[in-house]
């Protein structure tokens, strides 16, 4: 019998948010800007113009590189690109071909990692490269207009190897890359503004059944002769749904004795469907070449240091942190590490003076959003001391309220002392009731213990 | 008053008051008037001087510009029809520091279209012709700024070189030609040709006015990371100090040459000597190599620069690109194409390193090395046409200091059989501009390069 196993490989694009162009001194960041106001000569590649690389930009490609454990190029460089397309104004982008900023890294997900069901996983990172991003066109009934304000605006590409081998793998991957990325402050990472651009590569191998086990964990098979590209994807979910509805479609084929063709596809996200876009016919030449206008890097290793250095705690690392230094459960230190400022926030709170070993509890009243992390820090502390402070228990008035209520429950009181335990919640609440809260839940059980025993 | 005089004589008439710098202007623009529909070295000309800067290096000064130099709100085509409508919403740097130094743009000067040729010829505007000869060329691609000057339709001009393209045409022209080191003069606002190559430059009537316009065009520029930090020396005042220097004579760069410009040549080196000169036999790598190396690498960056012209943005769509841009943008797509790039560019990046390093350890001995730009002086009109590869065979002397970013100048050194100019041509290593003015600064007042530059106006009809 045949198996078959989805071997997928990503391409991401992060658009950098830094203050100016990747080779200009346009405003970055300006989605939102009337068409065509943030341009200059070189982003409209006007004759003459000349990039002059934005060093910001490749440190935090630096960044992107450490924090997906690759290593840093000392000796990089950028390449012209070329192909023809009406957004791209040079005729070629300006790309990093044989030299990219980062390479060989990977992902690891541990025990911990919240969505995972207690597997450990390691995804390899081929490259991170930097490179600038294109017009856009866009179409109004017959006319299609070029908006160049995304011209040259920096953006990193990160290029897994293809690990993947299930859509859900490839979303806890996603999300965790989302995260870091978010990390490190480098991109707003908005899928839908479309700062963050995921395009999965599908195929599907087939296996022979009592190869099965040792191949679906091999990273080192022979790919397929065949993948299919899918772009526009501006959802997790969407790129999950987009790979199950790929997977499906080339096995379908596979077991018709057919090899899906070779091609780009689009995906409709209001049919949950992928559409064939542009069929490539073997690779794309596009005559790459050293990029003239910009002189070769060489990056010291103090330099790559000081860019290592300033990387903050990244999420995975921080989740163990939180199960081990404050003693949270590791899926509320998956949730709190998912977003920086809720993470350095709960840290914050966690670490204050005032708050002894409450990690968890400190825990449970941000995730269950008891008081709202809006508040300052101070203003919070305040509220969860008034909100976890023991209440004082009036002695005399809970021992005649317990010997009255046990009174008036005969029943209950019968019940527990033939075995029925935990009907002494049911008095706990009525003696809470009776004494309109001001008792701590503990001390009444105790009391009312007390009591049935005798 | 004006006639014949240079920059620095221009502005001692200026600063003196025996002169307004409205009539120097209106002085070029008669001239142009004049010989200009002959002669065909501008294509655009302005009216009036406009700079507002009265006390700089060049304040005052009209100045011939090739029409690859973007200049704001005027047309600027680079001789090619594709851009016969573009006026550039932004200025190049060189110009831009020109404006600084108080120059007044006088015109944009043809060009082979793109700077693809050594003749104008290619030009989408028609040739230039030379001056001493209309029948002829004044070489290329800088051929109407070095007419221009030549014929004193401008006292100097800006021209611009991927190799050769400035001094060549200075002297098939008879004037001097200065082709800086790679990165010693920003390429912001130049329209490209081949990027790792080109270089703006001076084309003027004295070594003085070459260290002028060269003092306020050189230096670091935000806008060109290729730009060099290297300081700018002050060449005015260290062309002045007595210096002597060794010449370096390579048998490889005497081959192949006319006879007239191998004896002119050999009584350059004379004079050098009684002027002090130490010369001194070496070996170099042979030129020829450069043609193949320069032509692979050339091509393949024209291919990429010319992608842009696509007629979506601006200019005019690629049917009106010229055959010559076509056979250059095949050629480098040819040999960038997967499966040749190591073939081609990639071993031509190494015979690069090779020439580069042949040079560095050359100018271990000597501070120049001495030769000629081009074996043969100019050539009549049409003759280019037969040979597609002519300009590149022809400017061989002039590709190795191309390739390898040194900077050198063409120097008149007399007239061949034909009453043609004829020049020397001295490289020097990396920055070393102001030693290359300063040996040349004494060339000139030892020989007034035999007379060539005053003659060039006396002939002219």
């Amino acid at each position: 019998m045949k198996n078959y196993i989805p071997v997928i490989g990503l391409e991401i694009h992060v658009e950098l948010n830094t203050k100016s162009g990747m080779f200009c001194q346009c405003a970055n960041g300006m989605h939102e800007a009337e068409p065509n106001s943030q341009v200059c000569p070189v982003c409209l590649g006007l004759p003459g113009a000349l990039p002059v690389p934005n060093k910001k930009a490749m440190e935090w490609t630096i960044k992107i590189g450490k924090a997906l454990n690759c290593i840093i190029s000392k000796h990089t460089k950028f390449d012209r690109k070329h192909y023809s397309y009406p957004d791209l104004p040079k005729g070629y982008q300006i790309s990093q071909y044989d030299e990219p900023i980062a390479l060989t890294g990977y992902l690891e997900f541990g025990k911990n990692h919240g969505t995972y069901k207690n597997e450990e996983k390691k995804f390899r990172i081929h490259r991170v490269h930097l490179e600038e991003d294109t017009g856009k066109l866009i179409h109004t009934g017959d006319d299609t207009r070029i908006d160049f304000n995304r011209s040259g605006v920096p953006l990193a590409e990160i290029v897994t190897e293809p690990d993947f081998s299930s859509s859900s793998d490839v979303k806890m991957f996603l999300e965790e890359l989302h995260t870091i990325i978010r990390y490190l402050d480098v991109s707003e990472a908005d899928l839908e503004k479309g700062t963050m651009r995921m395009e999965p590569n599908i195929s599907v191998r087939v296996v022979e059944s009592e190869k099965l086990k040792a191949e679906s964990q091999s990273t080192d098979f022979k790919l397929p002769n065949y993948k299919v590209e899918v772009k526009n994807i501006n959802s997790f979910n969407f790129v999950k749904r987009a790979i199950d509805f790929e997977v499906a479609r080339h096995i379908e084929l596979l077991e018709k004795g057919e090899t899906p063709v070779q091609e780009t596809r689009g995906w409709n996200s209001e049919k949950g469907i992928t559409y064939s876009q542009r069929t490539k016919e073997g690779a794309h030449d596009y005559r790459y070449f050293p990029e003239p206008d910009i002189p070769p890097f060489n990056f010291s290793n103090e330099y790559i240091d000081e860019v290592k250095k300033s990387l903050p705690e990244l999420p995975s690392t921080r989740l163990n942190h939180f199960v081990n230094e404050y003693r949270l459960k590791p899926i509320d230190a998956f949730i709190l590490t998912r977003d920086k400022k809720t993470a350095d926030y709960f840290e914050s709170i966690a670490t204050n003076e005032h708050i002894t070993n409450a990690g968890q509890t400190v825990a449970n009243v941000i995730i269950n959003k008891k008081i709202s992390t809006s508040l300052s820090v101070e203003a919070f502390i305040t509220e969860f001391l008034k909100l976890t402070k023991p209440i004082e228990t009036n002695r005399a008035l809970l021992d005649t309220t317990v010997s009255s209520i046990l009174t008036a429950n005969k029943k209950a009181v019968t019940e527990y002392k033939s075995g029925k335990v935990t009907v002494i919640m049911f008095l706990v609440g009525q003696v809470m009731r009776e004494m309109k809260g001001r008792a701590d839940a503990s001390i009444v059980r105790k009391a009312l213990e007390e009591k049935l025993q005798v | 008053m004006v006639l014949g005089k240079t920059i620095t004589e221009i502005r001692n008439l200026l600063k003196t008051k025996k002169i307004s710098r409205e009539e120097v202007f209106s002085f070029f623009i008669k001239r142009i008037e004049k010989y200009n529909p002959n002669i065909n070295a501008f294509l655009t000309t302005l009216r009036k001087p406009e700079s507002i800067v009265s006390d700089g290096l060049l304040s005052g000064i009209p100045l011939a510009v090739k029409d690859n130099f973007c200049t704001k709100g005027i047309r600027t085509t680079a001789s090619a029809k594709v851009l016969d409508n573009f006026i550039p919403p932004y200025e190049s740097t060189t110009t831009s520091r020109l404006k600084l130094a108080g120059y007044e743009l006088l015109g944009k000067t043809n060009m082979d279209a793109w700077a693809h040729g050594s003749s104008t010829e290619t030009s989408d505007y028609g040739p230039t012709k030379n001056p001493w000869d209309t029948s002829r060329s004044p070489g290329g691609s800088s051929g109407g700024t070095a007419a221009a000057v030549s014929a004193y339709l401008a006292p100097a001009g800006i021209g611009s070189e991927t190799a050769g393209s400035i001094r060549q045409p200075a002297s098939w022209s008879g004037v001097v030609g200065l082709k800086p080191t790679y990165g010693r003069v920003s390429r912001y606002g130049v329209i490209a040709m081949g990027s790792s190559l080109d270089c703006p430059g001076p084309i003027t009537r004295s070594v003085e006015d070459a260290a002028i316009i060269l003092q306020a065009i050189a230096g670091k520029d935000p806008h060109d990371a290729t730009s060099a930090s290297v300081p700018v020396e002050d060449y005015v005042l260290k062309m002045k100090e007595k210096k002597t220097y060794t010449i370096g004579i390579a048998q490889e760069y005497f081959e192949g040459l006319d006879e007239d410009i191998k004896k002119s040549l050999e009584e350059a080196i004379k004079i050098f000597e009684k002027m002090g000169f130490k010369t001194k036999k070496i070996s170099l790598l042979s030129p020829q190599y450069s043609i193949s190396v320069y032509t692979i690498i050339q091509r393949a960056e024209v291919m990429s620069n010319l992608a842009r012209y696509d007629g979506i943005r601006y200019g005019n769509p690629r049917s009106f690109f010229g055959s010559e841009a076509k056979r250059r943008g095949m050629l480098g797509t040819y040999t960038l194409s997967y499966g040749y790039y190591d073939a081609f560019f990639k071993k031509a990046q190494k015979v690069r390193t090779l020439i580069i390093n042949d040079f560095k350890r050359v100018f271990k001995d000597v501070d120049f090395i001495i030769g000629t730009p081009t074996p043969i002086t100019a050539l009549k009109l049409g003759e280019f046409e037969k040979y597609s590869f002519f300009g590149e065979l022809m400017d061989k002397f002039n590709e190795p200091a191309a390739m390898s970013g040194i900077p050198a100048i063409s120097l008149p050194t007399g007239l061949d059989r034909n009453d043609l100019p004829m020049s020397i041509h001295l490289m020097a290593n990396y920055f070393r501009e102001s030693d290359l003015l300063n040996a040349s600064y004494q060339f000139e007042k030892e020989t007034d390069f035999m007379g060539v530059i005053k003659k060039g106006i006396a002939n002219l009809k």
